[in-house]
């Protein structure tokens, strides 16, 4: 195993130009242990910890765009008005150390189902900025995840940053594992209302092969909310429109039974979660417009 | 020459000296802080120049005929040294085991369950011999694999274990049961009679790991004179000391055994792991070898709790008394016998609790199967009985219509309760006294996720930093539970340990150092031996020397019986040395002052003292250039084994009692549980060192609550492979996940006992997991007659 360090981003991509099948490492949360425990011998290892402009975010007009490599301790510390959802998502990412190393970018390659900060970011609407020595492309999160750990990217691309939109309105992120600390989702979910366009966006983990949206629950609720004129009364979600969302989203699952859980139990925990995070989410936004109302 | 206390006859409780650093002091660990540093050298970091490192391969799969073994490419490879097989075998001793000697070191003909050792392979890297080990073809032919009682016991079941000559195979009803207990006292058929109200319940255990953070390591280093040092985490040295010498073919005294850093041990190390391997790859090559297991090959590399069946019909009268007890109990001991018929013997005869039940029909068993085999892990036995019985006690106090700890106070043991086994229960057993006091004990606020602000602490919520709910679906539950362990080794044991004690003036002070071969394995018997040596011999300077195979056996680190028997040892050893020394000193002063024949003497912040506190003369000049050492063997009273047919017999040395109050929160939407707190009273006898006593209680109410709501080996019942071997599958409780322990620490003394001590280590660990269940179940009104719990069965998904 040859163990890759380019000093610069350009270096970074001329090795993954030059070595396929370099897996990259940056935190090695997830690799390391793969490798320790022979799971993975993969031939060329490429460390981006070089790479200093990967810890870097920066905070635009209308996204975040977040450098892979920064660390999930730094967006619950510095991040959590622009990426609620992520922020919390972060917090349930494994322990203290484990979170001080790891980082979106890693979750994104590795794109398991139950990485925790695809929920969020499926929710909040990403991009994430890949490139290769042949140039840069955005690839909207929605199109990113195409089977069970695999992604969109092509085989001498990095991910160099992941833009997602900043919250115009309350996120939630929740996840089921048997710990309440330090745990692998059994399932997960986000959810981002976007007051400004007047839709709702969910994402869902560790219940299908992929990270998933649940689109017909987000088409049913924006348009329950459309009809009611929700957005505008800022009326308590009735139970029944809870309620059918809740299924909607549980029925968007596709999971299997494993060691962590039963397919039968995720669907039903999405459901809860979908329903909590939706009511969490809508109270915070009442809460708001009751506040700005006020100030008017 | 060795000498020992009479049998049989009660050590006399003596109020020890008040020197600083006593018994009932809080003193320190001498290895606390360099373990909560990270300095402290545990057997895995063990190195030595030169040295090869070995790798075992195991099986792949669980019951087969081995075709063929083909070790060519892996001897090739560049960096090895050697590869062992079946064949490679010195001698004709292939087999080791606890009791019964079925394990092979490396399996021949057959493989008995996943992960079974095949071969072994020693070579400079480990990665190199992690490789050649990769690269031995096993040719297996596979067999069916028996799982539970049903398949091993079936009339045409394949035998685990063809041509058994074990003592046990007389009196088992089918070649895979490992042993068989039947506790029969009274007339259960007319004891029925008289119950207005009969409980019957089915109750399943799941497979608890110990999870010991250290994982099984060790270093072999060959001697010169042909045998060989090795370095090694066990919880026994002479144990696997008698198992390992006949394997390698070098008499016990070219095996020297030295302890090292253990990580925790719960009974995972009671049996052998990579002791038999490492000594003979080291002999092979001539060069020292080290293992080391990483966490995936430890989960296959040490026995677990027995997983269990358990059935249970009760009875009650209408004014709360119990009638009596049928209860039938199967342990699943796996492939190999390990500690089975000990295990089995125990939640036999404590399968009725602490409770008085005159008419009692047990049995128990132990299967022989393909799974992991299982053994040693603290509570042994009781742990899985103790989860059933109080869980039929819930029932049968719902059925009569009495408060729940009324219905146990009303039944519980006291002194001078008869057993199931006839046994008289000779000490103080304040069962309804502990369940008083943790009934007494505060209850915590409600609802303590509320903060001052708007956002729930959702640290203080099931589901904890998940963000699972912000109270909704959340209801409190309360439980109740109280169980009965036996301290030390039963059944006509001899369970002696031995201790060696120095006393000697080193730079004008005197110094005690104190030799045993008990195995420190975070229990605190390095801290316990020198309170114990200061105390006695008056001073303030103890060395513990490392425990080794040069002084006498001090039997197992289990059983919660080291401060007992060992600690017994060192008093013993102890107050021998002061008998030797006060005969010096009447020797050298005798004629200057009449106290020295008259008094009864102590030694005393380095002087010998009389017993009003008149100094006669510091021990440096009474010793001046002499040495005082003795060793001997100490004995607690002798048990006897239990009758085969009825279970009759003295069976235990000593019992010991916790009980618990769980308060729990459970998400009932989510299925997702935070255990609140779980309160703990349990007599002790006599803290002999309070910190550590709180410490053991805390620990052993943690690992409870692990097997109540997360911890279990996942085993498949078609393959009988391990699903989850790893931290990431097989979770253990975070400190999130742990809850406040208020313990309620109770001495009253057992005057059976050195100081009139009880052992400690395992009681907490029985009540605990009954406790968090009741309080489960009264949360949700579910039956849940399993455990762990998990969130499917709380959600009926």
């Amino acid at each position: 195993m040859d163990f890759l360090r380019p000093a610069s981003w350009e270096e970074a991509l001329a090795a993954k130009a030059e070595h396929p099948t370099a897996v990259p490492i940056a935190g090695g949360t997830d690799v390391m242990v793969e490798i320790n425990f022979d799971h993975r011998r993969p031939e060329y290892l490429l460390d981006l910890t070089r790479v200093a402009d990967l810890y870097e975010w920066e905070v635009g007009e209308e996204n975040v765009r977040l450098g892979a490599s920064v660390p999930y301790t730094q967006i619950m510390e510095n991040l959590r008005p622009e990426l609620p959802g992520l922020a919390l998502a972060s917090h349930t990412v494994a322990s203290p150390q484990i979170r001080n190393r790891g980082g979106v970018g890693g979750n994104l390659g590795t794109a398991s189902p139950a990485g925790d900060a695809h929920p969020a970011l499926l929710a909040a609407g990403a991009e994430v900025e890949a490139e290769s020595v042949r140039g840069t492309r955005l690839i909207p999160i929605d199109a990113f995840y195409t089977g069970v750990k695999r992604n969109a990217l092509a085989p001498d691309e990095l991910i160099r940053a992941v833009h997602v939109k900043k919250a115009d309105g309350p996120q939630q992120y929740s996840k089921v594992g048997t710990r309440n600390a330090m745990v692998i989702a059994v399932c997960a979910f986000g959810l981002a209302l976007h007051p400004e366009t007047r839709t709702v966006r969910t994402g869902i983990g560790s219940a299908a092969p992929t990270p998933v949206r649940a689109k017909t629950a987000e088409e049913f609720l924006n348009a329950a909310l459309d009809e009611g004129g929700f957005w505008d009364n800022g009326k308590v979600i009735t139970p029944s429109v809870a309620k059918q969302f809740a299924d909607l989203c549980a029925a968007a699952c596709n999971p299997i039974d494993d060691v962590r859980g039963t397919a039968s139990y995720r669907r039903h925990a999405v459901g809860i979660m979908a329903r909590r995070t939706l009511t969490w989410t809508w109270e915070s936004y009442r809460g708001t417009a009751a506040r700005s109302e006020g100030v008017a | 020459m060795p000498s020992n206390a009479p049998l049989g006859t009660p050590t006399k409780v003596t109020q020890g000296s008040p020197t600083k650093g006593g018994i009932g002091e809080s003193t320190l660990r001498p290895d606390g802080t360099l373990k909560v540093t990270g300095e402290f050298a545990y057997s895995s970091d063990m190195w030595h120049e030169d040295m090869l490192w070995g790798q075992i391969l195991r099986s792949t799969v669980a019951h087969a005929e081995i075709v063929s073994i083909d070790t060519v490419e892996a001897l090739k490879t560049p960096g090895v040294y050697a590869v062992m097989t079946y064949d490679d075998l010195p001698t004709d001793v292939k087999n080791y085991g606890l009791e019964i000697r079925d394990t092979p070191v490396l399996a021949h003909g057959k493989v008995r369950h996943h992960g079974e050792p095949v071969a072994i392979v020693a070579a400079d890297h480990p990665e190199t011999a992690r490789r050649a080990a990769a690269k031995i073809k096993v040719e297996y032919r596979e067999l069916p694999v028996i799982t539970d009682e049903s398949s091993a016991t079936a009339p045409d079941a394949i035998l685990i274990h063809e041509g058994r000559d074990d003592h046990h195979i007389g009196h088992v009803p089918h070649p895979n049961i490992v042993h068989r207990q039947p506790i029969v006292r009274g007339d259960v058929a007319s004891a029925r009679e008289r119950a207005d109200f009969i409980v019957k319940g089915e109750y399943t255990f799941g497979m608890q790991d110990q999870a010991f953070l250290g994982p099984e390591s060790g270093l072999a280093v060959p001697a010169e004179d042909g045998g060989v040092d090795l370095y090694i985490a066990t919880q026994w040295l002479h144990s696997d000391l008698k198992q390992i010498a006949p394997v390698l073919g070098l008499p016990e005294d070219k095996v020297r055994m030295t302890l090292s850093g253990v990580g925790g041990a719960f009974g995972g190390r009671e049996d052998l792991s990579m002791q038999i391997h490492a000594c003979l790859l080291a002999l092979r090559t001539g060069k020292p070898v080290k293992i080391v297991y990483n966490r995936f090959e430890s989960f296959f590399g040490h026995v677990h709790r027995h997983p269990a069946k358990l059935y249970y019909e009760h009875g009650a009268t209408k004014d709360g008394k119990l009638t009596h007890l049928k209860a039938r109990i199967v342990l699943d001991g796996g492939a190999y016998a390990s500690a089975s018929p000990a295990v089995v013997g125990n939640a036999s005869s404590l399968g009725a609790g602490p409770y008085v039940v005159e008419d009692v029909d047990i049995e128990a068993i132990a299967l022989y199967t393909n799974n992991p085999p299982c053994g040693a892990m603290r509570g042994f036995g009781a742990v899985q009985a103790c989860f059933a019985y109080e869980a039929q006690m819930d029932k049968l106090a719902d059925e009569v219509g009495m408060d729940r700890v009324a219905f146990r106070q009303l039944n519980a043991m006291e002194q001078g309760t008869l057993m199931p086994t006839g046994q008289v229960v000779d000490s103080p057993a304040p069962v309804a006294e502990l369940l008083r006091r943790v009934q007494a004990m505060p209850m915590p606020p409600e609802q303590q996720w509320l903060t001052a602000g708007e956002a729930a602490d959702v640290r203080q919520l099931p589901g904890g930093l998940s963000n699972t709910t912000h109270g909704e679906g959340v209801v409190r539950g309360v439980g109740y539970a109280v169980g009965i362990k036996n301290v030390g080794f039963s059944e006509g044991f001899d369970d002696y340990s031995t201790a060696k004690v120095r006393l000697e003036v080193v730079g004008g002070e005197p110094v005690a150092v104190v030799h045993t071969a008990m195995a420190e394995v975070g229990q605190g018997g390095v801290t316990v031996h020198a309170q114990i040596a200061r105390t006695e011999l008056g001073v303030t300077q103890v060395t513990i020397h490392p425990a080794d195979t040069q002084v006498g056996s001090a039997g197992s680190t289990s059983a919660s019986r080291q401060t007992y028997v060992t600690g017994g040892a060192v008093k013993n050893s102890c107050e021998l040395v002061r008998e030797k020394v006060l005969e010096l000193g009447r020797r050298k002063f005798g004629t200057y002052h009449p106290a020295w024949a008259t008094a009864e003497l102590l030694l005393e912040g380095g002087k010998v003292v009389t017993d009003g506190g008149e100094v006669l003369a510091h021990l440096a000049d009474v010793l001046e250039g002499e040495t005082v050492e003795i060793e001997a063997e100490w004995r607690h009273r002798p048990t006897e084994a239990f009758d085969l047919h009825t279970g009759q017999g003295f069976g235990h040395v000593q019992y010991t009692f916790a009980a618990h109050r769980a308060v729990v929160e459970v998400d009932t939407e989510l299925g997702l549980v935070k255990v609140i707190e779980l309160a703990c009273a349990q007599d002790v006898g006599k803290a002999l060192n309070p910190l550590s006593v709180v410490g053991q209680i805390q620990g052993g109410t943690t690992q409870g609550l692990g097997v109540a709501v997360m911890e279990e080996i996942i085993v498949d019942p078609k393959t009988a492979k391990v699903r989850n071997p790893s931290f990431t599958d097989y979770l253990i409780p975070t400190i999130l996940d742990t809850p406040t322990i208020p313990v309620d620490v109770l001495e009253l003394a057992d005057d059976h006992a050195p100081y009139g001590l009880r052992g400690i280590g395992e009681a907490p660990t029985l009540s605990s997991t009954p406790a968090v269940l009741a309080a489960i179940r009264n949360a949700t009104g579910l039956e849940l007659n399993r455990t762990p719990v998990r969130p499917e069965h709380l959600t009926g998904t």
